[in-house]
């Protein structure tokens, strides 16, 4: 009896508030848009049957979110800032967590905090803290014209470029975290054999241990790939009207166009791609979890 | 291997300098006393002043406390207790599913969670308000405090239990005084992670959030579309003061428990 309780009540807890609701979801995706409140139709109701209410779904939706040009440019959009912070990401974060790894053992725990720290502060000030770093008369220009390196204002904010260095900044310790447990697993004797038998201390690097902090580069990619594909307050914030990302593109839909069967279609096509990145995430920390184990 | 190179040196100074810049410059910008962020005029606090006066920020921060604790609390309890039924409840009937559905939230970009929870709360009829706010943050929470959890429990002796139960321990009993005061640490880190995910969500509180509730990340976020201020760089000043302060306690009491429980080790060796 104590046992059911136990798995019943985070069990009924999700059902109702995870599982239903993605449900509705994907039903509202299938409706049609209505004047009325809620917005949309069908409304299920007992007394005309399932096969009626049934019958009145269809993939009309879909088929919008193919005709208009504004959805399949958002998703490739999405897909391509997703890419390109997430290699940004790597150059930047791979070399702070290979010089962690090298660091003094004393060092590692403060540093492994540092990185951490900024984890727990609010993800918003972090992005905002940006805003007032690239705009026209922000801190960066001020920089850069004082050292007489630009004579113009250079024009970052609100374009991908503030994007980019938004994902970056916020997702750097989910890259360095896992790329940094994999070199601290590497066993060092790997490189000096490596030395000894010739191999000059860069191709030692890129032979050696490149190839076995592979793993983390992998978890690394997809933990900055999956969350920046669906991410919503850094292209607002810091993109500009020419920056789309599919997050972004929802949300209007939801808030201004109150068009929530539209929106929900967004949301199942988000979910389909997203499938392909998190089935292999998992494929990774499986086969990882695996050669250790 | 522990040999620094050069290249290692630059690269940890450039990205903790990466890393830390932005929020300094936001911290010394809220002491300054010009209405322009970007020009620097001269030392001084008004801003906390004016944020200490600003009712509609000071309700949204009451607001949000209360959600995050109410939500992190509930979810650290079922949280755990979802932990707990996977790692030690053996099989049970839609296992699979109960799995996925606790994976699931921890990788649902928060704009489908926040408009699957609203369309829900529309469906049932619920007004949107302090409550919603707190089931929705406690059902994607409790996902993350039951990752922080299991992983505990999962290193954890399982002998320790079964020689409480073989003692005459009831398994409630053999939870509370073994399983309990073990997992505690992970337990703890569990609700602050959920308490900082709940202070820190702008996207799903957005969706649920009613006009009679509004919290902060939502007042700063409408502030923050407008403009940099230096009302909004004092408060991020405060938040990060508070995180940064948690942090260093939490970290130094958890090196404090492990000196302690090596010393402990070391004794229990030498008694026997």
């Amino acid at each position: 009896m104590r046992r059911f309780l136990l798995i019943a009540f985070p069990y009924v807890w999700l059902l109702a508030l995870f599982l239903i609701p993605f449900a509705i979801v994907l039903k509202i995706s299938l409706s049609d848009v209505a004047l009325a409140r809620p917005p949309y139709m069908p409304q299920f109701s007992w007394d005309e049957g399932i096969g009626a209410f049934l019958s009145q779904l269809d993939f009309e939706n879909f088929t919008f979110l193919t005709t208009d040009d504004l959805y399949w440019k958002a998703y490739l959009s999405s897909l391509k800032i997703a890419a390109i912070s997430t290699v940004l990401t790597l150059f930047v974060g791979y070399p702070i967590a290979y010089g962690m790894a090298r660091a003094p053992e004393a060092w590692r725990p403060t540093l492994m905090m540092l990185v951490i720290l900024p984890f727990w502060t609010s993800f918003l000030i972090r992005v905002y803290a940006w805003r007032g770093i690239l705009s026209q008369e922000g801190y960066l220009n001020q920089v850069l014209m004082w050292t007489g390196v630009i004579s113009e204002p250079l024009t970052i904010l609100n374009t991908n470029i503030a994007v980019y260095i938004g994902v970056v900044y916020t997702y750097l310790p989910f890259m360095i975290l896992p790329i940094y447990a994999a070199l601290d697993r590497l066993d060092g004797s790997l490189i000096e054999a490596a030395e000894d038998l010739g191999c000059s201390r860069r191709s030692a690097f890129w032979l050696v241990t490149i190839p076995l902090s592979r793993p983390g580069i992998i978890a690394g990619s997809f933990l900055v790939f999956i969350p920046t594909l669906g991410e919503f307050v850094i292209p607002s914030l810091l993109g500009g009207s020419g920056t789309l990302m599919i997050g972004k593109v929802l949300w209007e839909e939801f808030f201004n166009n109150r068009d929530w069967p539209v929106a929900s279609a967004v949301a199942i096509i988000l979910l389909l791609i997203l499938i392909v990145p998190i089935v292999l995430f998992q494929k990774n920390q499986q086969r990882q979890a695996e050669a250790e184990g | 291997m522990s040999r620094l190179s050069p290249f290692n040196v630059v690269s940890l100074t450039l990205g903790f300098a990466f890393l830390y810049l932005p929020m300094l410059i936001l911290i010394v910008y809220s002491f300054n006393e010009s209405q322009l962020v970007t020009v620097w005029a001269g030392f001084s606090t008004k801003w906390y002043g004016e944020l200490a006066r600003n009712e509609a920020f000071l309700d949204a921060a009451w607001v949000t406390l209360r959600v995050a604790f109410f939500s992190s609390t509930i979810a650290t309890v079922l949280g755990t207790m979802a932990a707990y039924v996977l790692v030690r409840g053996g099989r049970f009937f839609g296992r699979t599913l109960f799995s996925g559905m606790i994976y699931a939230p921890l990788v649902m970009p928060e704009v489908i969670t926040g408009l699957s929870l609203l369309l829900l709360f529309i469906g049932l009829g619920l007004d949107r308000g302090i409550l919603t706010i707190v089931l929705a943050h406690t059902t994607f929470s409790m996902c993350y405090v039951s990752v922080v959890v299991s992983s505990r429990l999962v290193t954890f002796d399982r002998s320790l239990e079964e020689a409480a139960l073989d003692l005459g321990c009831s398994p409630a009993e053999a939870f509370r005084l073994v399983t309990l005061p073990i997992i505690a640490p992970a337990v703890i880190s569990g609700w602050l992670l959920a308490f900082t995910l709940s202070l820190d969500d702008l996207v799903i509180a957005s969706f649920t959030a009613g006009p009679s509730a509004t919290t902060l990340p939502i007042k700063i976020f409408s502030a923050v579309r407008l403009g940099v201020t230096p009302e909004i760089n004092a408060l991020s000043t405060i938040m990060i003061g508070i995180v940064t302060v948690g942090v260093i306690i939490a970290s130094i009491s958890t090196k404090r428990a492990r000196v302690k429980a090596e010393a402990d080790e070391r004794m229990a060796q030498r008694t026997a």
